[in-house]
């Protein structure tokens, strides 16, 4: 099992026949995602040669679905066009959308996720400024390494990539489900919330860890929602203790304002829900390590 | 990008937000000229980005043109909580106020959507207001697609129980607003006092905008409201190499990949200061995903451009970029940079970790630089800079 993506799911690049995009894609076959075609409308019709896989390239997302079932739409579009291919993919109904473009204006990734809520929430979007997602073994969506893991029992949510990677490379013994990173900016659609929800039902996840970083309050009310929600054993880390007030740390969204949004408040909502929250990286993934041993 | 309120009045000037005429001058005597032309008196008001102002007496009125000179005097150089007044905004003096209003619209991160909030109790901070009757704060939700209409800011002004003789002048100002706030790319726009004047007409006498620098590709103009004086010179040279750099206070110097690793850096570092008479991280340098070894060079010559930095700290955790790769491009970075006459003097503690790792690891210990030194963990090798940066303080 493995949460939003698993060796069923067909995959599309919407950005593909880009530097980017075509880089990543040749990683994502090589770990075995099934990329069944990419979207630019200037380039339909035509196919690109991955390795001696031709992926075709289609004039659309709706086309694109309909002539291959994908279900899985990555995204490489440069942010002042990244809005109309989200819109794009919202329209088609595909079911998951993974925005990994970094740099996104805020008004338009505000106004594609109140697109998607108008829409019905038919898209589930993850992103922007994000990873990807991968379950290892399975599928990788995104521009996550795929080899510095294995599969495995556990499953992990993070704002941040590097520190995905850093945890996934240290728990490489364990093993994960899903590794899912949803972003580091101010407004992204899936949450830590999501992710918990997910990972809660998929009866592979034993043990979840989450990473949260400074800025706005999402780690709090992941906080509140594992209190309520959650019976896995959860296991967190918080970036950002020694970040200046006012700074934007990197991400658009890690930005302590004021009192609101720091790294102390965050630990202390998450260990006043059971969450056994890690000093380091390092700390962390031991606690892991400690709390799977006992299990 | 948070923007002076001199500026914040020319965007809203731009957008029909009714303001008061005024102009920005940085030497007192500009201020005879600006005062002249505002007939003969004005107010002349400090331009720093921090609230409390008035009552640090960085806001007074000018009865003449000398007078006006008098007051830039003063004001120009003062500090206000730790800002040095810089400008200072010669402003029409305002007509009569009878009452003081609050609006803004900005980013409701947790709900991900804007957020209108008006109050009939302005003058002061809002964050007051919400404190202590948050009854008199009237908070709306405003969908990105749809905007703010004439109908949805009349259902605004009902909401916040504006009175009758102001409530459609205050609607018409929230649509002006809300056009200030798409248009620009603002992440802020608040105008605080909106004044209801003795004629009944309602103008907003200080405002505060901040703007989305993940915008600025379709905002060229927004370049040009950078306070380039204020910035850190190490930030501003950063910036230009296209570096994701802050200046912090320490001593240990910070080059990671990734912004959410080097934000671990820095805490991983702090903590291990504790043990070495307190040192802590001198930045935050984020050097990207690919970290080539003109990339690592750049990164490597803003740190050691900092004088405060007594060790370097390189953290890199090789992901879709194997470490082989990353250990080729420091050893080619110290290279460049001796190449180039800036040597690296200070002590550089790195730690590589991920794919490829021991071949990145073997390539540093060939390379055999007397400065470099390996250690193959994120919180060993953050002991080993902070000790190295105590012991050359």
């Amino acid at each position: 099992m493995a949460i939003f993506l698993n060796k069923d799911s067909k995959v599309i690049v919407q950005g593909m026949t880009g530097a980017t995009g075509m880089k990543h894609t040749k990683l994502m076959l090589a770990d075995g995602t099934n990329i069944v075609g990419g979207v630019n409308p200037r380039k339909a019709g035509t196919s690109v040669d991955f390795d001696g896989t031709e992926v075709p390239v289609f004039g659309s997302v709706a086309e694109a679905m309909e002539k291959t079932g994908a279900n899985v739409s990555v995204l490489f579009v440069p942010p002042a066009f990244a809005k109309a291919a989200v819109v794009e993919a919202i329209d088609a109904e595909i079911p998951l959308a993974v925005v990994i473009t970094e740099g996104i204006a805020v008004h338009d990734s505000a106004a594609f996720w109140a697109y998607a809520g108008a829409k019905g929430n038919k898209t589930r979007i993850i992103g922007p400024n994000c990873p990807g997602l991968i379950t290892p073994g399975q599928s990788n969506a995104g521009i996550i390494p795929g080899d510095i893991t294995k599969p495995g029992k556990i499953g992990l949510v993070s704002k941040s990539g590097t520190l995905t990677y850093q945890m996934m490379y240290e728990l490489r013994d364990i093993g994960f489900t899903s590794c899912v990173g949803i972003g580091g900016d101010p407004v992204i659609g899936t949450t830590h919330i999501d992710a918990l929800e997910a990972f809660e039902a998929d009866p592979e996840t034993e043990l979840i860890v989450m990473i949260g970083e400074i800025g706005g309050d999402a780690e709090e009310r992941a906080a509140d929602f594992i209190k309520a929600n959650v019976t896995k054993p959860v296991v967190g880390y918080v970036a950002g203790f020694t970040a200046p007030e006012g700074k934007t740390m990197g991400h658009a969204g890690a930005i302590v304002s004021g009192s609101s949004g720091t790294a102390q408040a965050k630990k202390e909502a998450l260990e006043a829900a059971g969450v056994k929250v890690g000093k380091t990286p390092t700390e962390t993934a031991k606690l892991a390590r400690e709390i799977l041993s006992k299990a | 990008m948070d923007l002076f309120e001199y500026q914040a009045r020319d965007l809203f000037a731009k957008h029909g937000v009714p303001v008061l005429a005024g102009e920005v001058i940085d030497t007192p005597e500009a201020a005879r000229e600006a005062t002249e032309r505002l007939g003969g008196k004005s107010v002349v008001k400090a331009q720093v980005k921090v609230g409390g102002r008035g009552k640090a007496g960085g806001v007074k009125l000018a009865a003449t043109p000398d007078e006006a000179v008098a007051r830039a005097t003063d004001i120009l150089g003062m500090d206000i909580k730790g800002h040095t007044v810089h400008k200072v905004m010669i402003a029409e003096t305002a007509p009569e106020i009878v009452e003081e209003y609050y609006v803004s619209y900005l980013l409701d991160r947790t709900n991900r959507t804007f957020l209108a909030m008006a109050s009939v109790a302005g003058g002061m901070d809002i964050e007051e207001v919400a404190a202590t009757t948050p009854e008199k704060l009237a908070k709306v939700p405003v969908n990105a697609n749809e905007g703010v209409s004439i109908e949805k800011a009349r259902e605004i002004v009902a909401l916040a129980q504006f009175p009758a003789e102001v409530a459609e002048k205050v609607a018409e100002v929230l649509v002006t607003l809300w056009k200030t706030f798409v248009a620009e790319d603002a992440l802020l726009v608040e105008v605080n006092p909106l004044a209801k004047v003795a004629s009944g007409e309602v103008i907003a006498l200080d405002g505060k905008v901040s703007l989305d620098e993940n915008a600025e590709f379709r905002q060229p103009s927004h370049e040009e409201l950078v306070d380039k004086a204020a910035a850190n010179p190490l930030e501003a040279a950063a910036k230009e190499k296209g570096l994701n750099y802050v200046k912090l206070d320490g001593e240990v110097g910070i080059i990671g990949n990734g912004a959410g690793l080097v934000m671990s850096t820095l805490d991983v570092v702090a903590y291990a200061g504790e043990n070495h008479g307190g040192v802590k991280p001198a930045n935050f340098l984020d050097i990207g995903g690919g970290a080539s070894a003109a990339v690592m060079a750049n990164g490597l010559e803003i740190i050691l451009g900092d004088p405060d930095v007594k060790s370097v700290f390189v953290n890199v955790f090789g992901g879709i970029t194997a470490c082989d790769e990353v250990a080729n491009g420091i050893v080619q970075a110290l290279q460049l940079l001796k190449d180039k006459g800036e040597e690296v003097t200070k002590p550089l503690v790195v730690r590589l970790d991920g794919n490829n790792a021991e071949l990145g690891r073997k390539i540093l210990s060939d390379a055999n630089h007397p400065l470099v030194q390996r250690v193959d963990t994120m919180d060993g090798a953050a002991d080993k800079a902070a000790e190295l940066a105590a012991a050359a303080k």
